[in-house]
Formats: structure tokens, C-alpha cells, sequence
């Protein structure tokens, strides 16, 4: 498999590897899967029907990661793709996707991927999905639709993170919660110029004693916007919370929509949300150690989104 | 080591006085108490030679240096240290990278944490395991805000020329104030070329003083 040294560099930033990682993996890179691997208990396949992957993870995975970046480096290419992951009883898995484009041309570059998580009970997931643009070119868009369906006594958890350089993005995250599970659901954007990010996260809690957390922090810049949504639904003795907290700066606009929908008696549900910009007096705070001003504001963002 | 010049200080719309002709030489070495009624003036004059205030008109000279003009950031790379009176919060700062800013003047975007920089925690009397990954935001009490603000002093004293402390003792809790007595007499012996400033109303604080100066109604008391 060969990458150049810019694509290296988004697969480095996007999935935290500098080459083939161990056991099951694969690498798209524009519009085609260029290499894969399965491991013992994890098998990775091009699905027969649309563009894709059909991931089975077996219920004896224990500690292990699959590793699917996606990194578009051509202008113009527009995808669609669809990755469905089956997760066995029992098993416990890490699973890094992550997107990056570099666009240095005149074209939208464009991708869309639909991933659909099928968990069984008694599982740990961890799923982590980064999104990341580079280059002056005229468009970088990602569109991650992401549908978790968990059976009884799971637990998952979701670390999406829009990291810088996307244009526009609508992302909309679905989780149909069984009994005895939690999900635990972390998402982090930044944007800035005129880039745009639209995000929807609706959680139905369908199983007794089950619970969601999710927390959504933002940094928005220049003229940039940003739409955090976010929905839970308890249909049975549950509890949940909400969490959005955005930090804004310049003429950049955040508009904060929690939505608790309580049908039933048992079920506790909370939304925090708070909007504003960095204080003065953090920023001070930090000179006073000896960080230079736009130092100090660089290391609140940074930490705020770590 | 440190002087301020026929300092004038007016705030607010209607330009209220709050300082008037304060001159004031700190050697260095010496451990001096600032105190005074409320409203009198202590804590803007601290702010002042932090550089977090501007004076109206007066001169403040670092050694050979007019700091006068300079920024908040240049004086604190110069070696002027300040602990605030009421500690900031924020999200997005935890306890490991305040310690670390602190200790080496440069931000850490990339996360890395001095391990030697926990000493500085115990120094307050607070666990390393407990406090490094917290955020210094609403989480922690007025009183762990406290500490962890005394805490990122120390962590600069070894670069420090002069050491500014407003008001430790408020809101110090289970903390006792015979453990901060501690640490101020270990700083000073510790670095004996430093000059440390402390407003305070505390008997104790003062009793330890080379020198009190009192302010009143925005002016040095004789």
C-alpha cells in the first residue's frame, strides 16, 4: 500500500497510525478500497450490494481494534458508503474510523458514510471517528450518519471529533438503547471561516436501567455555525443527560436545541447547556504564567476540546 | 529589585481615585505584608504591578527596567509571579496542564505532563492522583481553587523575582492556614534572592513580614 506523505499525514491525524496497523483493518483511499485484512476474530468484507464494508465481529474479541480510515485526497470525489458492523455476544472492540479529505481544487470533495453498529449483549464498544480537512480547495464536506442498535447489558461508547478544516457538515447520530446498557456518546467540533456543522444525536432508551450520557463540546470561530441537537427518548426506567457546552468567539453563531422526551414514570432525564465566549479573566490567568495572548486562548480551545 | 514610582490609579466611568502618589521600594529578598481597610487600594495596587491594571499615571521599574508599559506576559517572563485573590475557573484547563503552563512559561497543546510537577500539589496538601486530570472549572471547591492557585506559584518560584499573593488566606478551608504559613516561610528560604508581596489582613501573615506597609483611602500610611 502506498500513500504520500500528505495522505500519510491525514491517515496519522484521522486514525492515530502512521502505516498498516495490527489485525483486522481497512484503508480506502478515493473512492477505493486499496487494502484490508481480517483478523481471527474479526472479519472484514466488501459487502456485495453498494459500496462498503461488512465488518463481523466475533464473541471472542477481547481488547482489539479494527481500523477503517477513509482519505480522500482527489478533488471532486463525491461517495457514498456504507459500513455495517455486526458485533457478536460477548465481544469487546475498539473500532477507529475517521475521515479525512485534502482538497486543493476547484471541486467539492464529498463523503458520505452511513455506518450501522449491530450490538449484541454483554459487549463492550468503543467507537472512534475523527473528521479532518486540508487544503484551499473548494469544498470539504463529510456527512457521517451513524446507527447504533444494542441489545441488553451492552456498553458503548462514541468519540466523534470534527477536528478542523471541514466545511460543512451534517451529522446525525441515531442509538436504539436495549435494557441494562449504557452509551455514552462525546462529540467535539471546531469551526471556523464559514464552515458549517449541523449535528443530531437521538438516543430512545427502549430497556429498563439503562443509561445515556451525552456530551457535546464546540469551538466556533470567525463566521462560522454551528446546530448541536440532541434528543432522548425513555420509553422505560432510565436515566440520561444531556450535556452541551460551546465556547464562542468572533461572529460565529451556536445554536443549542436539547430535547428530554420522559414516556415513562421511572425514566430521569437532565440537559445542561451553556454558551459564551472565553472570559478575560481566563485568558489573563494564563498570561500570567507566561503565555502570550493568542497562546493562552489556543490552549483553553485545545484543552476545551481534548 | 523592585520600585513603583508616584503611582495614580482612577477607575471607572467617574474616574474614582483608588490610588494617589503611592511610591514604594522592595528589596530584594524581602518578604513584605501590604495591608489595610477595604477599599483602600492593596489589591489594585498588586494588579497593577502584575500588569492586569493600568495606572492612571507613575512608574514601575523591575531591577534597571521601566516594566511600566509592558504586557501582562512579558512581566510574568520577567519573573514577576501573581496569585489572584478569587482563583479563575475554566473549562478546558485541567490541574496537569495549569501546573505545566505554569512551570515552564510555554503552553502544552500536545498534553505532556512533567511528572515532577505533582510535587507542587502536595505542596498544598492536595493528591496528585486525585487532582492532575480534573478540569479547574465549577467541579472543585472555592477552597481546591484556592490551592491549585497557590499551587501554579510555586510552580513558577524557582524563575521568580517577585511573588505576589492576594489575599491567600481567603477561602484556604480545610487547608489550615499554619500549612500556608509553612509554605511562604519555605519559599522564602527557599529563594532568598525573591521578593515576596503579600496583601493580607491575617495577624499572622504580617507577624512574619520584614515590613508592613499599611494603605489607606489610596495612599501609603506613614
Amino acid at each position: 500500500m502506498e500513500l504520500d506523505e500528505i495522505e500519510k499525514q491525514v491517515l496519522k491525524t484521522v486514525a492515530g497510525i502512521d502505516g498498516i496497523p495490527e489485525g483486522a483493518y481497512n484503508f480506502r483511499v478515493n473512492g477505493k478500497s486499496i487494502s484490508r485484512s481480517s483478523s481471527e476474530n474479526i472479519d472484514v468484507k466488501i459487502r456485495p450490494d453498494k459500496k462498503g464494508l461488512e465488518i463481523f465481529i466475533s464473541g471472542k474479541t477481547r481488547n482489539e481494534a479494527v481500523h477503517i480510515p477513509v482519505i480522500i485526497s482527489k478533488t471532486g470525489l463525491k461517495e457514498v458508503v456504507y459500513n455495517d458492523f455486526y458485533i457478536e455476544d460477548g465481544a469487546d472492540v475498539t473500532i477507529v474510523a475517521g475521515c479525512g479529505i485534502y482538497n486543493c481544487g476547484a471541486k467539492k470533495s464529498v463523503h458520505n458514510g452511513v455506518h450501522t453498529f449491530h450490538v449484541g449483549n454483554n459487549c463492550k464498544v468503543k467507537y472512534i471517528e475523527k473528521h479532518y480537512g486540508m487544503g484551499a480547495g473548494a469544498g470539504k464536506i463529510l456527512n457521517p450518519k451513524t446507527e447504533v442498535f444494542v441489545k441488553d447489558d451492552s456498553s458503548v461508547e462514541l468519540e466523534l471529533e470534527q477536528i478542523k478544516g471541514v466545511d460543512s457538515t451534517e451529522r446525525i447520530t441515531t442509538v436504539e438503547l436495549g435494557a441494562r446498557s449504557d452509551v455514552i456518546v462525546h462529540e467535539k467540533t471546531f469551526s471556523e471561516g464559514r464552515q458549517t456543522v449541523n449535528s443530531e444525536i437521538n438516543v430512545s432508551v427502549n430497556g429498563d436501567d439503562s443509561r445515556v450520557d451525552i456530551v457535546s463540546r464546540a469551538v466556533a470561530r470567525d463566521k462560522s455555525k454551528q446546530k448541536f441537537s440532541s434528543n432522548i427518548i425513555g420509553n422505560s426506567k432510565c436515566r440520561g443527560h444531556s450535556e452541551c457546552d460551546a465556547i464562542l468567539m468572533d461572529e460565529a453563531q451556536v445554536l443549542a436545541v436539547p430535547s428530554l422526551d420522559a414516556r415513562n414514570l421511572d425514566a430521569e432525564l437532565i440537559h445542561e447547556a451553556a454558551i459564551g465566549k472565553i472570559a478575560g479573566e481566563q485568558i489573563e490567568k494564563l498570561m500570567t504564567l507566561g503565555l502570550y495572548e493568542e497562546q493562552a486562548v489556543a490552549q483553553i480551545i485545545n484543552g476545551f476540546l481534548a | 529589585m523592585l520600585a513603583i514610582k508616584n503611582i495614580e490609579c482612577k477607575l471607572g466611568p467617574e474616574k474614582k481615585t483608588i490610588l494617589s502618589d503611592v511610591s514604594i521600594d522592595f528589596s530584594a529578598g524581602e518578604f513584605v505584608a501590604i495591608t489595610g481597610e477595604n477599599g483602600s487600594g492593596k489589591s489594585t495596587l498588586a494588579k497593577i504591578i502584575m500588569g492586569l491594571i493600568k495606572p492612571t499615571s507613575g512608574k514601575i521599574f523591575l531591577g534597571e527596567k521601566d516594566i511600566t508599559d509592558l504586557s501582562i506576559s512579558e512581566r510574568a517572563q520577567l519573573g514577576v509571579v501573581y496569585a489572584f485573590q478569587t482563583p479563575v475557573r475554566f473549562k478546558g484547563v485541567t490541574v496537569a496542564s495549569l501546573l505545566q503552563v505554569a512551570a515552564t512559561g510555554e503552553d502544552v497543546l500536545d498534553g505532556k505532563f512533567d511528572g515532577k510537577n505533582a510535587k507542587f500539589l502536595e505542596q498544598v496538601g492536595l493528591d496528585p492522583k486525585e487532582y492532575l486530570t480534573r478540569e479547574v472549572n465549577a467541579s472543585l471547591s472555592g477552597g481546591e481553587l484556592k490551592r491549585i492557585e497557590i499551587a501554579s506559584v510555586f510552580a513558577r518560584a524557582s524563575s521568580a523575582k517577585i511573588l505576589i499573593f492576594d489575599e491567600p488566606e481567603a477561602g484556604i478551608d480545610m487547608w489550615s492556614l499554619d500549612n500556608l504559613l509553612d509554605s511562604l516561610k519555605e519559599l522564602k528560604k527557599t529563594y532568598r534572592e525573591s521578593t515576596i508581596i503579600v496583601i493580607s489582613h491575617n495577624a499572622k501573615i504580617l507577624e512574619m513580614a520584614d515590613r508592613t506597609i499599611v494603605l489607606s483611602h489610596g495612599r501609603v500610611k506613614d
